[in-house]
This record gives C-alpha cells, sequence and structure tokens, in this order.
C-alpha cells in the first residue's frame, strides 16, 4: 500500500511540475513579442516616453523573475489581466464561454465513453466477422477525416436537407436547457464520432490482447459463457488500458472542441482562442491556453493515477 | 516484377489507398497542366454554378473552383510533406543521438520533450503563431518542432534496442565516431517503424495544417489550399451546395488512403495473426 501511495504521490508531483513548466513557456511566449505589450497596446505612434511611462505602470521594467511571480500570484487569485483589443478584464470574457465550452465537452464524453466501450467490446467479442470489419473501416476512415468536414456533412444532411437542427449553435444568454441541448446538439455530435472510433479501435485492441492470453483460453475450456468470460475475466484487467485511452480521448475533446465551436459559431472559450489569435490578442490567447493546458495536464494526471490505482499487482509488491 | 506481386496480394483497401496517392501525386505534380484557370486568376461571377465553362463552379471570389482545387493539392500536400520531412530530420535524429549517447543529452532532450509534450499541440501551435504571426514559413517551423517530439518518442525508443545489441557494441569498440553509428548502424535497423511512423505523421500534420487553414490561421490566402477554401466557401453549405465539401472531402480521401497504407504496411512487417 505504501509503494502505491509513493507512485501516486509521484504522479501528482509530476503533473504539478509540468503545469509549472507550462505556465513558464506561456509566460515567455509574451517575450518573444517583437516590441512589448506596452508598444502593442499603444501602438506605433506612442511617443517613446509615454511607452516607458505604461511600461513602468504595468511594471514592464521589472526584471523577468519578479513578473513571472507577479504574473503567477495574479493568476492564482483569478486575475487575469486585460485584453489588448478592447481593455476589458480577461476573466469577464473568458466567463461563460468557459462554462459553454466545459458543457459541450461533458455532453461529447456523456454519449461517446459508453458508445465507445460498449462497440470496441463487441468488436472484440465478434472479431473477423463482417461487423467488425464494417467496425474497423468505418472507425479507420472516422480517424482520418477532417473535424470540420465531419460537421458540415451533419450540417449538410441533418440541417440543410432534412431541416431538423439549426446549423448554428448560437446561444442566447437565457436560453432553456431544452433549448441549449437542441442547439448543442450537432457539435456533440461530429466531436463524438471523431472521438468514439478512436476509443473504439483502442478498447478493441486492449481486449484482444487478453483475450489471447492463457486463462482466458483456461476459463473456455471450463465452459464458462462467453459473457461471463468478457465481464468477469477479461474486463477487470482491461480497466487499465480503458481507463487510460478514456481519458486520453477526453483531453483530445478539449483540444477538438476549438475546430467544432467554429464552425458551428459556439460561444466558447476555441473561437474566443481562434478569434484572439488572428488579432494578435496576447494576453487573452496566454489566457485561454493556460486553461486548456491545465485541463489537458489533469486529464492526463488523472490517467495515470487511475491506472496505477487499478492494477492490483501493484497493491501487493514483491518482497 | 518483384514489387508487383506483393501489391497484387494487398488487400483491396491498401490496393485502393496506393492508387489514391499516386493519383495525387500525379496531380500535384502536373497542376498547371490539368488546371483550366490559374491558381489566383478571377474568372468569372462569384458562386458560379457547376458546368458550362467552370467544371465545379466558382468560389466566393469568383475564381474557378477545379483550378483551385488541383493548385490545393500541390500546396497543401506540398507543405506538410515538407513539414513532416523536416519534423522526422529533428526528431529522428535527435532520438538516435540520444539513445546511442545516453548520458545528460539524452535527459537533457527527454525532459524538453516531455514538457513540450504536455502542452496540446494545436493550443501550442496557436500560442506560437499569435506571437509570431501567420505565414507558411513559421506554419512549417512550428508545426515540424511540434511533431518533432513524437519522432523523437519513437525513434529513441526503437534505436535503444538496437543499441544494446553486439554489432553496435563491436562498432563504438572499432572506435567510430557518432556520425557512423547514426547512419550505419542503427538507422538501417530502425528504418521500419520510422517509415510506417512517417505515414502516420504525415497524416496528422497534413490534417493540422487544414484545421489551421480552416481557422484561418495557416497557409494564407490568395494561395489554393484546402483548408481554407472550405471556410471561404462555407456560406454555400447552408443553401444545400456541396461544393464546399469538395476540398475536404479531397483532405479525408488522402488521409484515409495514407492510413489504409501504414495499416497494411504495419500488418505485413509485423508478421502478426490477429486470432
Amino acid at each position: 500500500m505504501n509503494s502505491l501511495c509513493k507512485l501516486l504521490l509521484q504522479r501528482l508531483a509530476l503533473g504539478l511540475l509540468s503545469l509549472f513548466a507550462v505556465s513558464v513557456i506561456i509566460f515567455l511566449a509574451v517575450g518573444m513579442l517583437p516590441g512589448d505589450v506596452a508598444q502593442a497596446m499603444l501602438g506605433q505612434a506612442a511617443t517613446p516616453e509615454t511607452v516607458a511611462a505604461f511600461r513602468a505602470q504595468l511594471g514592464l521594467d521589472l526584471p523577468p523573475l519578479t513578473r513571472f511571480g507577479h504574473w503567477a500570484w495574479q493568476l492564482l487569485h483569478g486575475d487575469l489581466g486585460l485584453s489588448l483589443a478592447n481593455q476589458r478584464p480577461i476573466a469577464e470574457l473568458i466567463g461563460a464561454r468557459l462554462g459553454n465550452t466545459f458543457t459541450l465537452a461533458l455532453l461529447a464524453a456523456l454519449v461517446s465513453v459508453p458508445a465507445a466501450l460498449l462497440l470496441g467490446m463487441l468488436a472484440a467479442l465478434y472479431r473477423n466477422s463482417w461487423f467488425d470489419r464494417l467496425l474497423n473501416t468505418s472507425a479507420l476512415s472516422a480517424v482520418s477525416f477532417p473535424e470540420f468536414f465531419v460537421a458540415y456533412i451533419l450540417i449538410l444532411v441533418f440541417a440543410v436537407k432534412l431541416n431538423w437542427l439549426p446549423s448554428i449553435s448560437n446561444l442566447a444568454p437565457g436560453a432553456s436547457f431544452a433549448e441549449v441541448l437542441e442547439r448543442s446538439l450537432l457539435p456533440v455530435l461530429t466531436l463524438s464520432l471523431v472521438v468514439i472510433a478512436q476509443m473504439m479501435r483502442m478498447t478493441r485492441a486492449a481486449l484482444i490482447n487478453l483475450l489471447a492470453s492463457p486463462y482466458i483460453e483456461m476459463a473456455r475450456l471450463k465452459g464458462i459463457s462467453q459473457a461471463r468470460i468478457i465481464f468477469h475475466h477479461a474486463l477487470p484487467n482491461a480497466l487499465a488500458p480503458i481507463i487510460n485511452v478514456v481519458a486520453l480521448n477526453l483531453a483530445y475533446l478539449v483540444v477538438g472542441v476549438v475546430v467544432v465551436e467554429v464552425v458551428f459559431v459556439y460561444p466558447g472559450l476555441g473561437q474566443l482562442l481562434v478569434d484572439s489569435v488572428a488579432k494578435r490578442d496576447i494576453p487573452v490567447v496566454q489566457a485561454c491556453s493556460l486553461i486548456f493546458a491545465a485541463t489537458y495536464i489533469l486529464l492526463n494526471t488523472t490517467a495515470d493515477v487511475l491506472s496505477i490505482a487499478s492494477n492490483p499487482r501493484l497493491m501487493h509488491p514483491k518482497g | 516484377m518483384s514489387l508487383i506481386k506483393p501489391l497484387l496480394r494487398a488487400p483491396l483497401s491498401a490496393q485502393f489507398g496506393l492508387l489514391v496517392i499516386v493519383l495525387y501525386i500525379l496531380v500535384a505534380l502536373f497542376a498547371p497542366v490539368l488546371a483550366p484557370f490559374g491558381e489566383t486568376e478571377v474568372v468569372g461571377e462569384g458562386f458560379a454554378p457547376w458546368g458550362g465553362q467552370f467544371l465545379l463552379g466558382t468560389d466566393n471570389l469568383g475564381r474557378d473552383m477545379f483550378s483551385r482545387l488541383v493548385y490545393g493539392a500541390r500546396n497543401t500536400l506540398g507543405i506538410a510533406f515538407l513539414t513532416t520531412l523536416l519534423a522526422f530530420a529533428v526528431g529522428g535524429f535527435c532520438g538516435l543521438v540520444a539513445a546511442i549517447r545516453g548520458g545528460w543529452i539524452d535527459q537533457g532532450l527527454s525532459r524538453l520533450v516531455d514538457i513540450l509534450m504536455a502542452i496540446p499541440q494545436l493550443i501550442f501551435a496557436l500560442l506560437i503563431l499569435s506571437v509570431v504571426g501567420t505565414n507558411a514559413t513559421s506554419l512549417v517551423l512550428v508545426i515540424a518542432l511540434l511533431d518533432a517530439t513524437r519522432v523523437f518518442r519513437l525513434s529513441r525508443a526503437v534505436a535503444m534496442t538496437v543499441v544494446v545489441q553486439d554489432f553496435v557494441e563491436a562498432a563504438r569498440l572499432r572506435g567510430e565516431g557518432l556520425w557512423w553509428l547514426v547512419s550505419r548502424e542503427v538507422l538501417p535497423n530502425a528504418a521500419a517503424p520510422l517509415i510506417a511512423e512517417f505515414g502516420l505523421r504525415f497524416c496528422f500534420v497534413f490534417l493540422f495544417i487544414s484545421a489551421l487553414s480552416f481557422l484561418g490561421l495557416g497557409i494564407q490566402p490568395p494561395t489554393a489550399d484546402w483548408g481554407s477554401m472550405v471556410r471561404d466557401n462555407a456560406v454555400l453549405i447552408t443553401f444545400g451546395d456541396i461544393s464546399p465539401l469538395l476540398p475536404a472531402l479531397a483532405v479525408a480521401l488522402i488521409t484515409v488512403s495514407v492510413n489504409f497504407v501504414v495499416d497494411w504496411v504495419l500488418h505485413k512487417s509485423s508478421g502478426l495473426k490477429e486470432c
């Protein structure tokens, strides 16, 4: 039990360390800007004296280490700074959008995880049948499609031809839950399709690897039913790889959201990020990147921790 | 003759994939011959319908859709190929050197890669592109750098299993230099998985560039490029016109094809038969 705790703590420390490294990189990115933030905010016409004064006001004349400490301290207090484009506090810009993006990712996860696991198990169970081959080929194709292609095909079919759903997902602030659900159905479907394919392939591979092992053969020879072999004998051992796959794909989901939000004009963080990159509004890009990167690291660390915790061999170390 | 035989015995999906890849390369090479109009030439009204003078209609600015699709093959494929090549040159070389040299070079490079990989690729690319600005050169460099981390991981792992073998030890005792070890001892024995990875990485880079172009942050106008063509003409989809989907379909087709071929190559080289 002790060594398990140690492993888990190591992973958590590693996660925190990468979070720190990432924040340093994101902080340094601004330093690569030709000129600096003060120059960018005031524009080309500003006199050197104004820029210098403004720089002092922003604290840009302090040494980098102090500035980083200051920036990180403010960040931890929820103060993300001001947007270059419209001088509004970034926290205000991000607030509602963050919720929208997480709703989207959460809904997609709720749809895709059970579907992918079920399909993966079925494919492993009936492997090399026409059903398996069909699933595999369509999964391979879905993985290689660009997200916007999937998105536009769904729009073409469900919004334009069948006229069942709206083609853009602009959410009004006071929308009811049913309305939100209807509007985000197509983005959720797009995200799910892309993720399901990946997860299904990996679930199938993990299960098939296990089904070839001697103890499954033994169970089969004892005459245990197929379903019991899968759920009782194979699945617990496949849990660690499957958890890993799920977490990795959820992490992917958080990033994949960016493109899908742009296609459907969904008012989320991804759209804000893309707009800000086009406008070179660096503080907003910094804040958005930090949120995305932190979520990504959090999910990856959770995956590590869970797959360690679900491995019974580590509970009883030898010697 | 020996090349044709395995091709005939390849599964249908792999044959299809190879055919498509060859077709794309031909289109990319002979783009000026195949395209009826110039790449950026405005030849008519915007959003002209299919047929007549314009095989697939015109785009939002009145440029011939078919010509731009043909030129797009050249631009998008070319940039993606260049990027992948660069990523492999940098990542592959560093990976091999890290495996051969070990010690602090290995530690330093590996930790650097760990940190770079902790940030989602798209987000990192957007962050850097917002600082250095969006143009083709920075696009290629940024994506190549990010992709080199993945190549580094693989080539290091593959090279690690080669480095411990006797013939490498013998070469070391002979006093061969680093370049000899990399190019004559380790690389030939690590080539097979790296080639398969090249196909997969190419797909990934291709999708990545298309996605960035689609977001308006990749290859910049007026260069014809499939991702931005979808973006420019997306309005038409709401009227039930499928021509904006053609460039997206072109992207999908080539990535599926490369994936089919890689799948087949991997299956063949592993000699693995699923039970």
